[in-house]
């Protein structure tokens, strides 16, 4: 038997906005993945530290204030740093297709703008997942 | 790539967040060398406190555990989280969500958090809970707050992993009759009623101290407190309690005992948990199972002794 898929879903800055992080952590849920979620107005600091404690397979970072490409980054950084070296991290938000190219140099492997269908993020979920993992069979 | 059971102890020595991540991980998720890494725990003496909390849903587990965890660091103590939120049902999928309120100390490296699901198990923990906080108290956290599932009246699981239970109340949850109930209200050593701001509190500390005075307990003011979690407000008085109540127990020998005693059991229970896992399992696969999908008693009976003699019959 697999284990079940661990994701943190996080919202880094001072954004309020957690409506579209709530779905994204609902659908996993409803998939069958184990999701932890912190809440709003979050440092890279407590993300990074909860994402290694919580030993975590994906790392999923929401931002609408625009300040995604100071914020993400730095999670991403402080992550490799406590550790958390396998952790694959992905972004959403309101994130301008021209700074995609920008953030995944950065480490964000993947994102996930306004109207991707759930679907989409479940299969990148399960394609990267590690070996032993899985969501609901 | 396997990580050696050795290098993980030591790194959970050292205190390193990764290893004792990484620890906790194996032993829950019964990923490969945790059977070895199990023993080493298993062998460390533990000195470290265990407190369980443990309420209705909404009560403020979370929100008291982040208290205490404020008070203890105000005195420089190093503490240890594990919260339990339940899996569901229908995905197996979970939210778990303690950590939102323990946000005063998300990034001390001095608080280690670790949220669980509860993977099926209907006592309020999650299967790995006791081994989870064992690592935690070997990695140098003292105390190691439990905090479970938001209970109903049966999920009783924390009073043998914990050496104190908090039992958290809030006003208006019904009358003086489910203060004498048995199960949870049974499992309290303390009993923090929270939200003690809102209308209802002072009549709940009535209701309480009347039910524990009703079970032969004279001496229960010392066991009841008011808290605003949100505050702190009663929080170090509930600190002071539970250092009592520790005190007043046994002696230290006998303290130790009974712990050995309750971890073994909790093995005992795990290996029980497993094995229901591997019969449900066998099941599946022992073709067995009724091929219209049974509805009745007899029939289910039926299957199980079918099942039983395919069990003995089975070639290893």
């Amino acid at each position: 038997m697999k284990r079940r898929i661990r994701i943190l879903i996080a919202k880094p800055g001072l954004d309020g906005h957690d409506r579209g992080a709530k779905f994204v952590a609902r659908s996993l849920r409803d998939a069958g993945a184990e999701i932890i979620y912190t809440g709003i107005r979050q440092t890279p600091e407590a993300i990074a530290a909860a994402a290694v404690q919580e030993d975590v397979d994906f790392l999923g970072l929401s931002c609408l204030s625009g300040a995604h490409n100071r914020l993400f980054p730095e999670v991403v950084k402080l992550v490799r740093e406590l550790g958390g070296q396998d952790i694959v991290v992905f972004g959403g938000g309101v994130i301008p297709k021209r700074d995609w190219p920008g953030l995944n140099e950065a480490g964000i492997r993947f994102i996930f703008g306004p109207g991707t269908p759930m679907s989409d993020v479940i299969a990148v979920i399960r394609e990267n997942a590690p070996a032993d993992a899985e969501l609901a069979p | 790539m396997q990580p050696d059971p050795e290098m993980l102890v030591r790194g959970i020595r050292d205190r390193n967040q990764q290893a004792v991540a990484r620890a906790i991980s194996i032993i829950a998720d019964r990923r490969p060398g945790w059977e070895s890494l199990l023993d080493a725990v298993g062998k460390e003496p533990r000195t470290a406190t265990f407190i369980g909390i443990t309420g209705a849903p909404g009560s403020g587990k979370s929100t008291l555990a982040d208290a205490i965890t404020s008070f203890y660091r105000a005195g420089n103590r190093r503490v240890g989280i594990v919260a339990v939120d339940p899996s569901s049902p229908f995905s197996g999928g979970a939210i778990l969500g303690d950590r939102l309120r323990m946000q005063d100390h998300a990034g001390d490296p001095d608080v280690f958090i670790r949220s669980m699901a509860s993977r099926g198990r209907l006592g309020g923990l999650a299967p790995a809970t006791a081994e989870t906080a064992a690592i935690l108290a070997m990695a140098g956290y003292d105390p190691v707050i439990i905090e479970t599932v938001g209970v109903g009246q049966s999920e009783v699981d924390v009073m043998s992993v914990a050496d104190v239970v908090l039992m958290v109340l809030v006003p208006g949850n019904g009358d003086s009759i489910q203060a004498l109930k048995a199960g949870v209200m049974e499992i309290g050593d303390l009993f923090v009623l929270n939200q003690a701001d809102r209308p209802g509190s002072d009549r709940l500390l009535a209701e309480v101290n009347a039910a524990l005075r009703l079970s032969g307990d004279e001496d229960c003011l010392s066991r009841v407190f008011q808290t605003v979690a949100t505050e702190g407000r009663g929080v170090p008085e509930v600190a002071t309690g539970i250092d009592a109540f520790l005190g007043s127990l046994q002696s230290d020998a006998e303290k130790a005992a009974s712990r050995r005693e309750r971890q073994f059991l909790r093995l005992v229970n795990l290996a029980v948990h497993d094995m229901t896992d591997e019969a449900f399992e066998a099941y599946r696969k022992s073709g067995c199972a009724p091929t219209e999908g049974g509805t009745s008693w007899s029939e289910a009976v039926r299957v199980a002794t079918g099942f039983l003699d395919w069990l003995r019959t089975r070639p290893n």
